[in-house]
C-alpha cells in the first residue's frame, strides 16, 4: 500500500517536471470567452509549432472580468489577460503597475482583436413588439439585465442604454431619467451575465434579455426556435481588450510567446474562430464573410461618447455614481 | 510557580498546533481585514457602512435571517424530536437528508430552490394565481435562508433529546401531569439552551449566506439585496476599502453571534450539571 502510493507520488512529480519543460502560458480571461479560447489555444499551439518548432500550451482561466483582474493584481501569474473591458486592464496598471500606462497602443485596433455589441433577446414572435431602446421602458415590459456593479461585461449594457438615450434626449439628465425608467422594469438583477441568461431562458422571467450580441447568438445556436434576436438601430461597440502582463512575462521569460499569442488573435485563422464563436472580427475580410451573422448597427464607443473608461468608472459605477443614484428611493 | 503535570503527554505540542492552525486560518485573515479597515479613517468608514443602500441590505440580511432562524427553531425542534424519539421505516434516510444543506454547494441549493419557486415553475406556478411570489422577492430569500439553517437546529437538539431520561417523564406522569404539561414544564426547559444555541447558529449561518441567496433574491438594491452581495459589488468597482468596511461589520456581527451561541452552550452545560 505504502509503496504503491510512493510510486504514484514519484510518477506525479515526474509528470510535473516533464510538463514544466514545455512552455506554458496562462491566459486569464472572462466568462463569455470560455468556448472561444478553448478553440483558439490549440490553434495557436499548432501555429507556434510550425513557426518555431517549439511546443507551447496555453492554459485558460475564466471568471467575472473584475474578479479575474483582481486575481492577477493579487498575484495570479497571468502571461496575458483578455478581459471584458479596458477598465479592468487599467486596474492592473493603477493598482499594481503590472502593465504600462500606454498598454492600449501596443496592439492594433486599441488592443481589441474582436468586438461585440449589445442587443436584445425576445421570446418567439416578439409578443411585446420590442424594436428599439425606448420599447424597454414601456409599462408592462419586464427586462432582464445583470447588475453592472457586480458584472464587468454588464457595464456595456448599461452604457449602451445610456449612450443611446444621451443622443436622443441630448442631455445627461435625459439619459439618467431613461436609464432609471429602464431599471424600474428590471425585476431580477443577476450578479453575472450568464446568471441573467439563465433567469431569462430557464426561469422564463421577463420579456427581453439585454446582453452581448455574442452571448445572444450563442443562445440562439443552442435554443434557436424559442427566441429571436432584436438589434436596436444604435448600440455600443463592446471592446474586450487584450494585454501582455509585463511583470509576469519578464519574470517568466515568456514575453516572446505571449506577444505572439496576442498577435495571433489578429490573424485570419483566429479571426475566423472568433466569428464562429459570434464575436465580430476586426479583420474586414473575415467580417464580410460572416456579414449575414452580424447586421450593421450605428455604433458609438466608450471613448467618443463617454470620454473613456476612467471617467465612466468614476461617474457611473463608483459608490454614489449614477447607477446608485437611480436606485435611491424617490422622496 | 510550579509546573502542572498533565495526565496525557503532548499538551505543548497540541497547543502549539492549535494556535498555528487557528492563527493562520482564522486570525491572520481577520487581522488583515481589520488592518485594511483601520487605514480608512473614521469618516469614510462610517460613510461606507451607513449609506442608505447598505442599511437597506442590513435589514434584509439580518431581518430575514432572524425570521428564518425562528422558523427553524420551531420546525427543527419538531424534526429533531421525531428523529430522536421514534423508530419508523426510512428514519435513517430522513436523518441523512437533514444534513444535506450542510454538504450541498449552496449555489446548487439556490438554483434548485429558484427553479422550484419561480413564477413559471412547479411550486411557484401553483402559488402565482394566489398572488404569492417567492423567487425574486424577500420570501425567496427567507426560503433559502431557512433551508441552509435547518441542520443547525436539528443537530444541536437531537443528542439532547436522545439523552433525556425517560424516568423524569414517567415521574411527571405519576405525579399527575398531563402530556402537554409534561412537555412544557419538564421537557422543554431542559431543551431550551440547546434550542437557543441551534437557533443562534442557524442565524449566524444565514447572516453570512451568499451562494444560495443571490440566485433566488432578484438582488434589487433597497429591496432584496443582501449585504454580502454589496461587498462583492464594491470589490467589482475596485472599492477595496468600502468592501473591507462592510466585511468588518459582518465580521463583528458574526463574532457577536458566535459569542452568544457559546455563552448559551455554557449555560446549558451548567444547567445540566445542576
Amino acid at each position: 500500500m505504502k509503496i504503491r502510493y510512493g510510486g504514484l507520488f514519484v510518477f506525479l512529480v515526474v509528470c510535473g517536471l516533464a510538463d514544466g519543460r514545455a512552455v506554458d502560458i496562462l491566459n486569464v480571461s472572462y466568462d463569455a470567452t470560455r468556448e472561444l479560447y478553448a478553440e483558439i489555444n490549440p490553434a495557436f499551439s499548432r501555429y507556434w509549432k510550425e513557426k518555431t518548432g517549439k511546443r507551447v500550451s496555453v492554459q485558460q482561466s475564466h471568471g467575472g472580468s473584475g474578479k479575474q483582474a483582481r486575481a492577477v493584481i493579487d498575484g495570479l501569474d497571468a502571461d496575458v489577460v483578455t478581459l471584458a473591458l479596458a477598465a479592468d486592464i487599467d486596474a492592473l496598471h493603477l493598482a499594481a503597475g503590472l502593465v504600462p500606462v500606454g498598454w492600449r497602443q501596443r496592439l492594433p485596433e486599441k488592443s481589441v482583436p474582436c468586438r461585440s455589441t449589445v442587443a436584445f433577446l425576445v421570446r418567439k414572435g416578439n409578443p411585446k413588439g420590442i424594436k428599439d431602446w425606448e420599447d424597454l421602458v414601456k409599462p408592462g415590459v419586464a427586462v432582464v439585465m445583470p447588475n453592472p456593479k457586480t458584472s464587468g461585461a454588464a457595464r456595456w449594457n448599461y452604457l449602451a442604454a445610456w449612450g443611446d438615450a444621451l443622443e436622443k434626449t441630448g442631455s445627461p439628465e435625459g439619459a439618467k431619467a431613461f436609464v432609471a425608467a429602464l431599471f424600474r422594469n428590471v425585476p431580477v438583477l443577476d450578479s453575472g451575465a450568464r446568471g441573467a441568461t439563465t433567469t431569462f431562458i430557464e426561469r422564463g422571467m421577463g420579456d427581453v434579455l439585454v446582453s452581448w450580441e455574442s452571448e445572444l447568438l450563442f443562445i440562439k445556436s443552442l435554443r434557436g426556435g424559442e427566441f429571436e434576436i432584436v438589434m436596436p438601430p444604435s448600440s455600443i461597440l463592446a471592446e474586450p481588450s487584450v494585454c501582455v502582463v509585463d511583470k509576469t512575462v519578464d519574470r517568466r521569460k515568456s514575453r516572446k510567446v505571449a506577444q505572439a499569442y496576442l498577435e495571433f488573435l489578429y490573424l485570419p485563422e483566429a479571426q475566423e474562430i472568433a466569428a464562429r464563436h459570434f464575436f465580430r472580427p476586426v479583420n474586414p475580410e473575415v467580417l464580410a464573410k460572416y456579414a449575414d451573422r452580424f447586421p450593421s448597427v450605428r455604433f458609438f464607443t466608450v471613448d467618443e461618447r463617454f470620454g473613456g473608461w476612467q471617467r465612466v468608472m468614476r461617474e457611473h459605477f463608483s459608490d454614489g455614481g449614477t447607477f446608485d443614484q437611480i436606485y435611491q428611493p424617490q422622496r | 510557580m510550579s509546573r502542572r503535570r498533565h495526565v496525557l503527554p503532548g499538551f505543548g505540542l497540541t497547543m502549539g498546533y492549535t494556535w498555528i492552525y487557528l492563527g493562520v486560518l482564522v486570525l491572520l485573515p481577520l487581522a488583515g481585514l481589520a488592518l485594511k479597515t483601520g487605514t480608512m479613517g473614521w469618516g469614510s468608514f462610517w460613510a461606507a457602512i451607513s449609506s442608505p443602500q447598505v442599511v437597506a441590505s442590513y435589514k434584509v440580511s439580518f431581518g430575514i435571517s432572524f425570521l428564518a432562524a425562528l422558523t427553524n427553531g420551531v420546525l427543527g425542534l419538531i424534526a429533531a424530536w421525531v428523529l430522536a424519539r421514534y423508530e419508523f421505516p426510512g428514519r435513517r434516510v430522513l436523518d441523512a437528508l437533514t444534513d444535506l444543506p450542510f454538504a450541498m454547494p449552496t449555489a446548487v441549493a439556490g438554483i434548485a430552490l429558484t427553479s422550484l419557486y419561480g413564477p413559471h415553475e412547479w411550486i411557484g406556478g401553483l402559488l402565482a394565481p394566489w398572488g404569492i411570489k417567492v423567487s425574486y422577492t424577500l420570501v425567496g430569500v427567507y426560503v433559502a435562508l431557512t433551508f441552509i439553517g435547518l441542520p443547525f437546529v436539528v443537530r444541536t437538539l437531537q443528542p439532547v433529546i436522545a439523552d433525556l431520561s425517560a424516568e423524569t417523564e414517567e415521574a411527571a406522569a405519576t405525579l399527575g401531569a398531563g402530556r402537554w404539561r409534561t412537555f412544557w414544564r419538564v421537557i422543554f426547559p431542559s431543551l431550551l439552551p440547546a434550542l437557543l444555541t441551534g437557533v443562534t447558529l442557524a442565524y449566524g449561518r444565514a447572516v453570512g449566506e451568499f451562494g444560495s441567496v443571490i440566485f433566488i433574491a432578484g438582488n434589487r438594491p433597497f429591496h432584496t439585496e443582501i449585504t454580502p452581495l454589496l461587498i462583492v459589488s464594491k470589490l467589482e468597482s475596485y472599492d477595496y476599502n468600502g468592501a473591507a468596511a462592510l466585511g468588518f461589520v459582518m465580521l463583528a456581527a458574526s463574532f457577536l453571534i458566535v459569542l452568544v451561541s457559546n455563552g448559551l452552550q455554557g449555560w446549558g452545560a451548567r444547567r445540566r450539571v445542576a
